[in-house]
């Protein structure tokens, strides 16, 4: 096997197609790790459930839709969380809301996933300050991605979903150690006080 | 006025005069029930006693000269310092005269106004919506629970004495396994702002019976102008 000496992503390419071919060509086998393979399968099968709350969720139709086609990426939205890998948090998550997408998230089978889109599920954003709004949705669930804007466009979200796919061909399938260490945490666990202290007033 | 009119019938509730004969046909044909009538900017606003509320808003949906058939809003505002804190507005529109009116009650904390639900079936959720933002009873009404806040919501939060921040924040618990309630905790105060400058801040909740900020600004300018003063003097 000949050693890859360039870093042109094309030719990357081209010289893993020449390898793969030649394998099986003179084999008529391929070698992988199962653990590639698994990953591999995980990141191009990312189905994501429709979860839009606000103007958000409109971006994500357009990811979605035919210009930027989400589908070529073999995510297909679910309208159930139990056939879902991906959730997509678009937009305000409210006080009122938020026992709801807690039990969403708990019925995804495992390995699930989140996104975080948006100012408003970052960290409140815009309605950071009001009595009716979670400060950050990953209050209620650990949030893989932060996609930020206002609202982030489509190529956005896109981006957000290939850093995804990368973040799961780096995970640790088997080690289960490993894999839980790497899992995302939640903004503040069992309600304890923020680890900062308070910020003084602006002054100007 | 211009010569030609695009379409007079429908630019007949720009007519002052029309505004002003309908709002002498509803002060004459109510006469006790409203106290006080005003027209302004070109819209009616009929100022109503607490009683008369529903006698005037079925004088306005059958009277044959108003026809205000449709209700479009039932809202609150808050004067917390007014003894009878809180308006209720009614606002209607009459799809036949092309025509708005606005009706005023006013109501103190704890009081309850007369529900219009069975004169406009729409104003139950209206009324809702004003009980859950304000805190307003509605007599009458057949289901007066909170619309938009959260379940078990403490307060109402359009009053101008509850803190915009709330009382309450959610989170995960992760040893019960379930969403749950904590007391606010807010790593930076909410900025207010003194519309003369943008560099002044405002520092009390006048409403709250805090030292008003419109006083103290957070911005020291005399330490500030120090260093300049003495170099001008030399």
């Amino acid at each position: 096997m000949s050693n890859i000496i360039t870093n042109d992503p094309k030719a990357v390419v081209e010289q893993g197609m020449e390898q793969m071919h030649e394998g099986l060509q003179n084999d008529g086998f391929l070698l992988t790790s199962v653990e590639s393979a698994v990953n591999w399968a995980r990141a191009g099968s990312l189905w994501p459930m429709t979860f839009g709350l606000a103007c958000c969720a409109v971006e994500m139709m357009q990811a979605g839709a035919s210009r930027y086609d989400l589908d070529r990426y073999g995510a297909l939205f679910r309208p159930s969380p139990r056939q879902s890998d991906l959730m997509i948090v678009a937009g305000t998550l409210t006080n009122k809301m938020a026992p709801a997408i807690r039990k969403l998230y708990d019925q995804m089978p495992e390995p699930r996933y989140v996104i975080s889109m948006g100012s408003c599920a970052n960290g409140g954003g815009y309605y950071h300050h009001s009595y009716a709004v979670v400060r950050g949705c990953d209050r209620i669930i650990p949030v893989d991605i932060y996609v930020p804007g206002c609202p982030p466009t489509a190529e956005a979200l896109l981006y957000g979903i290939m850093q995804l796919k990368k973040k799961i061909k780096g995970e640790r399938v088997f080690d289960y150690a490993e894999r839980d260490a790497m899992k995302p945490q939640y903004a503040y666990a069992h309600g304890e006080k923020r680890p900062y202290t308070k910020l003084e007033m602006h002054k100007g | 006025m211009t010569a030609t009119k695009f379409a007079p019938h429908l630019e007949k509730h720009l007519d002052l005069e029309v505004l002003t004969e309908l709002k002498d046909y509803i002060v004459a044909g109510l006469g006790d029930a409203i106290y006080e009538a005003e027209l302004a900017h070109r819209e009616l606003t009929l100022n109503c006693k607490k009683s008369g509320i529903l006698t005037v808003l079925k004088f306005l949906r059958d009277d044959k000269k108003c026809q205000f058939r449709i209700l479009l809003d039932v809202c609150g505002v808050d004067y917390p310092e007014r003894e009878a804190r809180f308006d209720v507005v009614y606002h209607m529109l009459s799809v036949q005269l092309n025509q708005r009116v606005r009706v005023k009650v006013k109501c103190a904390d704890g009081d309850a106004v007369l529900s219009a639900v069975h004169v406009f079936p729409s104003a139950g959720w209206y009324e809702r919506e004003a009980y859950d933002m304000f805190g307003v009873k509605f007599e009458g009404h057949p289901d007066l629970r909170r619309l938009l806040t959260d379940y078990d919501f403490d307060g109402h939060p359009l009053r101008k004495d509850f803190p915009v921040e709330g009382n309450v924040e959610v989170y995960y618990d992760e040893k019960e396994k379930r969403v749950a309630y904590k007391p606010v905790d807010m790593p930076q105060e909410y900025r207010h702002f003194d519309l003369q400058s943008s560099w002044k801040g405002m520092t009390g909740n006048a409403y709250l019976g805090e030292e008003a900020a419109v006083d103290r600004n957070t911005f020291d300018a005399d330490e500030f102008n120090d260093e300049t003063e003495e170099e001008s003097r030399a």
